[in-house]
């Protein structure tokens, strides 16, 4: 059994539309913030992971925040990628790497209008997507998690109504946020009847484009002592990826949780059963009912009527996307450092109005790409 | 013809050649028979390293398909159709739905959409049952 490790700070950057910051100012005012609850300084920091913050990412943060790290890593994989790198912090700190490990991300690709469904330029090239994928006009990344959804009703009967749950229930949750951008009412109804962008998606089936980011402290419990807050233990992190061309997806029914998660439950030593609170990626609504089932939550084929039962919503058996989730509270390009900021306020039990009662277990489950990558951390209050 | 083309990947210049006399090429391995699709330079199923680029018979079977609402390229006209085409032969391949509209499950045979400067992109069409 390796020496146990703590998730002991955490901070949103600032959310929404953010004005009069860049993405390192706001990555170095949650560092602050994460730091102060971790008991902390900044030259205590000397593993460092951010995903998505430009090239050599993680050389241009270390510069910023004015620190030389023993352990670096700007892995990416894509909004999976924060999921992944407490796994790599895990197994860094446990090899002797480094002992404070930052995780970090900011993005304005709200306020810089950077999203396009083209994905990238339609010309021709070495990258073999835009030869054969592009040129066809599939959205990206919507298009390609259609795909997935079209088929997953296909062969289980999952319905649109079963996918709209998922988004009214991620709007429940947001409704009990003041931070969430989303708050207005939204029914089945609604989901059923808004604008259809990439069939069977429709509109309500998509998340956000906002401003965002965070940062994470992972530790020893040594350095864990003089914490503000109450550490919360990492019990399990696991990660893969399955394919990046659609095309090349083994199953279309089948994500890359379904080598992330039985490895995670495995480290943790505990079942889905066992879990109070989950944290999925919820970029479209199909990416919450796969990870349902490659998760164990459900049998595979059967996550329809599982979030059907209300199962996801405030007062359910499995609490979800218990913020608003990347459907209703914030989606800035990769939401997987927010899933562990909410994971560890909930088991910290801070979360206000929408703290899930004595929740001791939470999973966030990181999902990128174009349903492609996979990264699944479990976490608990000790 | 690589110049009037416009494609800068030798890798992939065999299927923009078929492309361009309209015929559908995937690899096939010399050793095991697999028929694989975009090419590399061993085989996935037995990584033998001698693959052949073998003309399909251009049929196949819609395995998922979406419709798009958006539109994202001046030549195309939402709404469109986009799916995932299983060849008969084996690979897994993108491709636009010209005619009729698809659902899963359908047959449907290999059509060819000129474009300007560029070689013709395969696209399917219902077959007839």
């Amino acid at each position: 059994m390796s020496a146990p490790l703590y998730i002991t700070g955490v901070a949103e950057t600032p959310l929404g539309e953010v004005a009069g910051e860049n993405e390192l100012s706001m990555v170095a005012k949650a560092t602050r913030e994460a730091l102060a609850e971790a008991g902390l300084k900044r030259r205590d920091i000397d593993g460092l992971f951010v995903n998505y913050m430009g090239e050599e990412g993680s050389v241009q943060v270390a510069e910023y925040l004015g620190i030389q790290p023993r352990f670096s890593d700007s892995s990416d994989l894509g909004g999976a990628a924060f999921e992944a790198q407490v796994h790599h912090a895990m197994a860094a700190i446990q090899a002797g790497y480094c002992e404070v490990a930052l995780i970090a991300y900011a993005s304005r690709q709200r306020s810089r209008r950077a999203r396009s469904l083209s994905g990238s330029a339609p010309v021709m090239g070495v990258p073999i997507m835009h030869q054969l994928e592009v040129p066809y006009g599939l959205p990206s990344p919507i298009g390609r998690y259609a795909l997935i959804a079209a088929r997953h009703m296909h062969q289980y009967g999952t319905t649109r109504a079963q996918l709209a749950e998922i988004a009214v229930a991620a709007r429940l949750w947001a409704q009990k946020n003041p931070k969430a951008w989303s708050r207005d009412p939204l029914t089945i109804e609604d989901c059923l009847n808004a604008r259809p962008i990439s069939e069977p998606l429709h509109r309500n089936d998509i998340c956000l484009v906002t401003d965002g980011g965070g940062a994470c402290i992972v530790t020893t419990a040594a350095r864990a002592r003089d914490a503000a807050k109450k550490p919360i233990r990492i019990l399990g992190a696991a990660e893969s990826h399955t394919h990046w061309h659609i095309s090349q997806m083994p199953d279309l029914t089948v994500s890359a949780a379904a080598k992330s998660g039985p490895e995670a439950f495995a480290m943790a030593g505990i079942t889905p059963a066992d879990v109070d609170i989950l944290q999925p990626y919820d970029s479209f609504t199909i990416t919450v009912l796969l990870a349902l089932e490659d998760l164990g939550f459900c049998k595979k084929g059967e996550g329809g009527a599982f979030v059907e039962s209300g199962a996801l919503r405030p007062g359910g058996k499995l609490p979800s996307m218990t913020s608003g989730g990347g459907l209703s509270y914030n989606h800035p390009g990769a939401l997987g450092l927010m899933l562990l900021i909410e994971a560890v306020r909930q088991l910290r039990g801070e979360a206000g109005e929408r703290q899930v009662p004595d929740a001791k277990i939470g999973v966030a489950h990181g999902v990128g790409g174009l349903l492609s990558t996979a990264g699944t951390v479990i976490l608990a209050r000790e | 013809m690589s110049d009037r083309m416009q494609i800068d990947d030798p890798v992939l210049w065999p299927y923009w050649e078929g492309a361009q006399r309209r015929a559908l090429l995937v690899q096939r391995c010399r050793a095991c028979g697999h028929h694989q699709h975009y090419p590399r330079p061993f085989c996935l199923e037995c990584d033998h390293d001698v693959l052949d680029w073998v003309e399909t018979k251009g049929q196949g079977t819609v395995h998922s398909v979406t419709t798009v609402h958006v539109q994202l390229l001046p030549e195309l006209k939402p709404p469109y159709q986009v799916a995932l085409i299983d060849l008969d032969e084996g690979p897994r391949l993108v491709a636009g739905i010209d005619g009729t509209t698809c659902a899963i499950g359908d047959r449907v045979a290999v059509t060819w959409r000129e474009r300007e400067g560029l070689p013709p992109l395969p696209n399917f069409t219902k077959a007839a049952p």
